[in-house]
């Protein structure tokens, strides 16, 4: 986790002019996880993105995590670099955080536990938080939620956020705690890269792990979002050592779904959601509609 | 055993209470197939909370029946299912609340009584409010997980006087909503009483 490469002071650090020189010299240094500033410069695009309309572009490394609050309309396209990322996410509405994410209504509104290209992700007021718009991988969760410290201080003896196994939940806290919210406001979740499936008869979780071959996914923000993401190993991943590699995020902005679109128009219980949308954004006048 | 609390909860109705360390709580299906949507909170600290997640998770499925550990949030067990006469529960399909209730069945349903109402209303008692809900248990709720994912609620699997009973590990604060719904099976299409029974350590 700590990539530093800061090289031993040549001026000395003893007085203020020489920490300052020797902190400065730090600028510039370039290490495998981080954010790039400005996004537009990110120089690892993908095809078919245009970087010069990158909003958000950064590199969390397993056991990392980060946040930002995106647009309506902003495309947030996860990256499992190297085959082994765990992206866990909590979204809330961007300034009203007590409207969020609800797994549960994501699920049994759609009527299925398993998220893929079209499903929406749905907040508690019945309204669209974002939509998938692209899934390579098709192995992700809507069940396990993130771990917890005492989870994987359980399975490798450690879960702090300092630590070599960092609990999902623990770099939850810190990154809900960058915009206001405590642990209270932290619900279960879903999770990219990593999937589980439920045994018919039994109830059972069975293990499916990673995809194939390395894999994105993209989600389209419906309305203003918070959006916290956690990298770190799935809480059921049955390997006996903590293991969790490079995320890559990027975004840019574009327009949400008009209602008479997919996914929009995928199933009944969709266009009655994109309609709820609608209707609270006209009624709060033309600023909330001015992205459509 | 002494009994601390010996209630019928009445059709559509909430309940909150205390169940003590060590204690015990009895729901009793009086009518059949009755969803009980129940939360439960550490009540030293109602920031720790029952946490779906972390108990399917422990316990590595889905359903929740005898030996089930519910687990809080950060992994504490909070209770343990000690007698189940039904075979098992639900704890995927959330409460039923007017705002989802407009996606799953239209908007001539937004003004139906619901869980998240009850939950609310009775969690407004103890300092609680709408951020401290979250993926609750559905006792007699009966929501299988099919080969391609498809999940629902169907016709429940319990019947008129079957309980279960639960005992606390720590003092855990009770959320319960005696589910409204009447647009799915998960009450039968008609709401009845619930029987619970808080017993002293």
């Amino acid at each position: 986790m700590n990539e530093s490469i800061t090289a031993a002071p040549a001026a000395g650090t003893a007085t203020t002019d020489g920490a300052r020189a020797h902190a400065r010299a730090q600028a510039g240094a370039v290490v495998e996880h981080m954010p790039t500033l400005p996004a537009s410069v990110y120089s690892d695009a993908p095809s078919g993105v245009d970087p010069s309309a990158l909003v958000w572009a950064e590199r969390v490394a397993g056991g990392g995590y980060t946040h930002r609050v995106v647009r309506r309309g902003t495309t947030v396209r996860l990256t499992d670099v190297d085959g082994d990322a765990c992206a866990h996410l909590l979204v809330y509405r961007a300034g009203e955080p007590w409207e969020r994410l609800n797994v549960a209504d994501t699920v049994k509104v759609q009527w299925n536990a398993y998220l893929g290209v079209g499903q929406l992700l749905l907040s508690d007021q019945g309204r669209v938080l974002a939509s998938i718009l692209t899934d390579t991988g098709g192995h992700h969760d809507t069940l396990c939620g993130t771990s917890s410290r005492m989870r994987n201080e359980h399975r490798y003896g450690s879960g702090q956020a300092q630590g070599p196994s960092p609990a999902g939940r623990e770099l939850f806290v810190l990154a809900a705690a960058k915009h206001g919210l405590g642990p209270a406001d932290i619900q279960p979740g879903i999770s990219f890269f990593k999937g589980v499936r439920v045994e018919p008869d039994t109830g059972d979780l069975t293990w499916v792990g990673a995809a194939p071959t390395p894999s994105h996914i993209e989600l389209r923000a419906e309305l203003d979002l918070l959006v916290l993401i956690a990298n770190t190993a799935h809480p059921v991943d049955p390997r006996p050592e903590w293991s969790c590699s490079t995320l890559e995020i990027l975004a840019w902005p574009g327009n949400p779904t008009p209602p008479d679109r997919w996914p929009a128009t995928a199933s009944p219980e969709a266009a009655r959601a994109f309609a709820n949308n609608a209707e609270d954004l006209a009624a709060r006048g033309p600023g909330a509609r001015e992205a459509s | 055993m002494t009994v601390l609390t010996d209630v019928v909860v009445e059709a559509r109705a909430p309940w909150s209470g205390i169940v003590p360390a060590g204690g015990t709580l009895q729901i009793v299906d009086l009518g059949g197939n009755q969803a009980v949507d129940c939360l439960f909170y550490l009540a030293s600290d109602t920031a720790e909370r029952y946490s779906a997640p972390e108990t399917l998770v422990w316990q590595g499925s889905v359903y929740l029946t005898t030996g089930t550990v519910l687990r809080s949030d950060t992994g504490r067990p909070l209770l343990t299912v000690v007698e189940d006469q039904v075979g098992r529960h639900d704890t995927l399909g959330g409460a039923c609340s007017k705002e989802s209730n407009t996606l799953r069945y239209g908007h001539h349903t937004r003004h139906q009584h619901a869980c998240v109402e009850n939950f609310l209303a009775e969690g407004a008692r103890w300092g609680l409010g709408k951020r401290d809900l979250v993926s609750n248990i559905n006792w007699y709720m009966n929501v299988p997980v099919e080969a391609s994912g498809a999940l629902g609620i169907v016709d429940g699997i319990s019947a008129p006087g079957l309980s279960l009973t639960l005992r606390a590990h720590e003092d855990v604060l009770t959320l319960i909503s005696n589910c409204p719904q009447v647009n799915n099976p998960c009450n039968g299409f008609d709401p009845t009483p619930v029987r619970l029974v808080v017993g002293a350590p």
